[in-house]
């Protein structure tokens, strides 16, 4: 019996890993795609079949961060020579970089959106994370009238599909001149995550017992001090992962940042495919830009994976 | 040092009454022990000592002071838990001196490692002041939760089942540990547990309570010899008193149609009552009056508990270890005419306390 057990045990395991790696593939098979394509040369981006062996370049990330012009005549060979070497790499191209009358190279609008993106999405996780984890501890340790119902109210706010709100929203800023601002996404992004943010933390904050605050209560402390030195520390787990969900929406957000934001506070998602619509559509361009988009995401994720694998196993996610 | 007092004490959890008409005066120095089966309200009423729970009426007194309005912080009371008093972040000594940083007390560094220095010698846990605490095991654990109420000096120690998570032997030994360690200190304790035993070794009084009243106050041989009811009578002692319904009929006890036993000293007036009598009492030699059957038998160690079957009732004794009985053996038994108690049929109350 005990032999069946462990060999059909161990081929459960290996149909289990087998099964995992099919769906690793799946996943991550798109990255795969666009970071290969953000280091592909032009023609063989489009090619089709698509080719698997190429040689990586970094052109395409030259020419993200670059504004530049078809070269209308070859360029002086002095010129060619004096030029740094990311510089040749699009004067190969058939393309010059723009300058200014100061012959500075222009950058392209790329950076500045990024920023908007880090500024945006990172404010609005601050805020989201820490109202959603004080009205939560509320939720969870006092008697609230009306608790169910305030609760459910919460969660309803994400019940609508956002899109449905979007023309009134803009109407709105345009009124109170929030449009294309900094403030106005990040009142935006703080509102939809924080209704998220409370029923999480709520599910961690339930879960730490409350006689660790009563102790430190009775012992002197405040119940500020208790919430700051006990109940927070406590919730750490829950606020990274809070934090990482609060910041993957804000930052992936595409919709309301379409619609509310062209130039000044405009984010990286809507103005990646902005890019599309000029000149000759450079995919390799587009794909540098995405692969960029993707590394804050990835290290916030990776600093804070102990934290979320426990999130994971404990805690609201788990119920 | 401090005398607790609670006056007419009632909480109620909505429509629900967790704790009614308390009143408490415990003595300075005095180890207080609040008895009671799960749900009684003795957590709730700990709780409203230390303030961290508000009486709906009544008052709670330290001393002479009136302390029903005040937080917990200013109670100056320490509480110890079954679990969750300390940390799982925190080292030993770090939960060990989180009281004594409390900005209340504003103490110096080189008194609250004087302090520290006392408790956890006292207590003998100095080889775990630098581990984490949930690397301890469950008795260090509550070592150091007791520690850390030392460390405080309290007027007054609050203790919450702090032994109910632990196993039989280590209860055992930390029972006498704390009883020592309470007159060493010569503080005053309240201590909350279901457990009687914990209750009559510890206790210089015991409050035993149920649904959320108190049922009798008093020493425990008082409480154990005494008791105001049959509430009280069942959950005190152990192995358990026997309670049997009958009659008083002419000077004799009538469990009719089964066995009659003779009382002792003037009757009660004849009628139905409730007869109380623990196994110790009842005896089990040839030559007795009653005829039973043995039902179970309980090997102790130093005695043997035998259950005995006498028509419908079951009735237990204790007899001594030597004695071989088996299953279904014919014996007969008496009881001690002395001892036996007599309630009220109807309420349960013990005749001699409804007479006083
Ligand atoms: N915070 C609370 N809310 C509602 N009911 C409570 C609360 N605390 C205790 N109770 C109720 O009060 C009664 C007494 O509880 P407790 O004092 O914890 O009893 P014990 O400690 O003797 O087991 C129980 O019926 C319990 O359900
Ligand atoms: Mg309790």
């Amino acid at each position: 019996m005990a032999v069946v057990s462990s060999r059909s045990g161990r081929l459960g395991n290996r149909i289990a890993i087998a099964v995992v790696l099919v769906i690793t593939v799946i996943f991550l098979s798109p990255i795969y795609w666009i970071t290969t394509t953000a280091f592909k040369p032009l023609v063989q981006a489009t090619s089709v079949p698509p080719s698997v062996l190429f040689e990586p370049q970094i052109t395409p990330f030259v020419k993200l961060f670059t504004k530049r012009a078809q070269l209308t005549a070859p360029v002086a060979p002095e010129i060619y020579e004096a030029a740094p070497w990311w510089e040749k790499l699009v004067l190969d191209g058939g393309e010059r970089l723009a300058r200014d009358g100061n012959g500075e190279v222009v950058f392209s609008a790329y950076p500045d959106r990024f920023i908007n993106s880090l500024i945006i999405a990172i404010t609005s996780t601050i805020l989201a994370v820490s109202m959603g984890t004080i009205t939560a501890y509320g939720f969870s340790r006092f008697r609230v009238k009306g608790e169910a119902d305030l609760l459910f109210f919460i969660l309803s706010t994400r019940m609508l599909p956002p899109i449905v709100v979007a023309i009134p929203m803009f109407l709105m800023y345009r009124a109170v001149g929030l449009n294309d601002t900094h403030v106005g996404l990040i009142i935006l992004y703080t509102a939809f995550n924080v209704s998220f943010a409370v029923w999480l933390m709520k599910g961690f904050m339930d879960e730490i017992p409350k006689e660790y605050e009563e102790a430190a209560l009775v012992d002197g402390y405040t119940r500020m001090q208790a919430f700051f030195k006990i109940v927070l520390p406590e919730a750490a787990t829950g606020i990274a992962a809070t934090a990482v969900f609060c910041f993957i929406t804000a930052w992936n957000e595409y919709a309301f940042a379409l619609i509310l934001t062209n130039r000044r506070a405009q984010t990286a998602p809507p103005f990646i495919p902005s890019q599309i619509g000029t000149g000759l559509q450079d995919w390799t361009v587009i794909a540098a830009g995405t692969v960029l988009f993707l590394i804050p995401v990835a290290i916030f994720t990776f600093l804070l994976r102990n934290h979320l694998l426990r999130g994971m196993s404990f805690g609201a996610i788990r119920k | 040092m401090a005398r607790i007092r609670l006056e007419n004490i009632s909480k109620s959890f909505g429509q629900h009454t967790a704790v009614e008409d308390l009143d408490i005066d415990v003595a300075d120095g005095e180890f207080f022990v609040l008895l009671g089966p799960t749900g009684a309200g003795k957590t709730t009423t700990l709780r409203m000592i230390a303030g961290l729970e508000k009486p709906t009426t009544g008052r709670v007194h330290i001393n002479e002071a009136d302390v029903s309005a005040w937080g917990p912080a200013e109670r100056d009371v320490a509480l110890v838990l079954q679990q969750y008093s300390l940390y799982p972040r925190l080292t030993v000594r770090d939960n060990l001196s989180f009281p004594l940083r409390s900005r209340v007390r504003n103490m110096s560094e080189a008194d609250i490692e004087k302090r520290l220095d006392y408790a956890s010698k006292t207590l003998r846990i100095t080889h775990l002041l630098d581990r984490k605490t949930d690397r301890l095991s469950g008795g260090e654990m509550q070592r150091v939760s007791i520690g850390r109420a030392i460390v405080r000096e309290p007027q007054v120690f609050l203790m919450d089942e702090p032994l109910s998570a632990l196993d039989a032997k280590l209860r055992e030994a930390l029972r006498s540990e704390l009883k020592d360690l309470q007159m060493r200190l010569g503080a005053t304790f309240i201590f909350v547990t279901h457990d009687q035993v914990e209750a009559m070794t510890m206790g210089d009084r015991i409050a035993v309570m149920n649904k959320g009243r108190i049922a009798q106050v008093g020493r425990p041989q008082d409480v154990y010899s005494n008791p105001r009811n049959t509430f009280v009578a069942g959950f005190v002692g152990s192995p358990a008193i026997n309670l049997l319904p009958g009659r008083i009929v002419g000077n004799g006890a009538v469990m009719a149609p089964s066995f009659q036993l003779p009382l002792a000293g003037p009757a009660a007036s004849e009628g139905a009552y409730t007869f109380g009598i623990r196994p110790e009492d009842v005896s089990v030699e040839s030559g007795a009056p009653v005829e039973a059957r043995v039902h179970d038998i309980e090997n102790h160690g130093i005695e043997k508990i035998v259950t005995m079957r006498v028509g419908e009732h079951l009735l237990r004794a204790a007899i001594p270890a030597r004695t071989t009985v088996a299953l279904e053996d014919q014996i007969r038994f008496s009881w001690n005419p002395n001892k036996v108690m007599l309630f009220d049929a109807t309420t349960g109350v013990n005749l001699r306390h409804q007479a006083a």
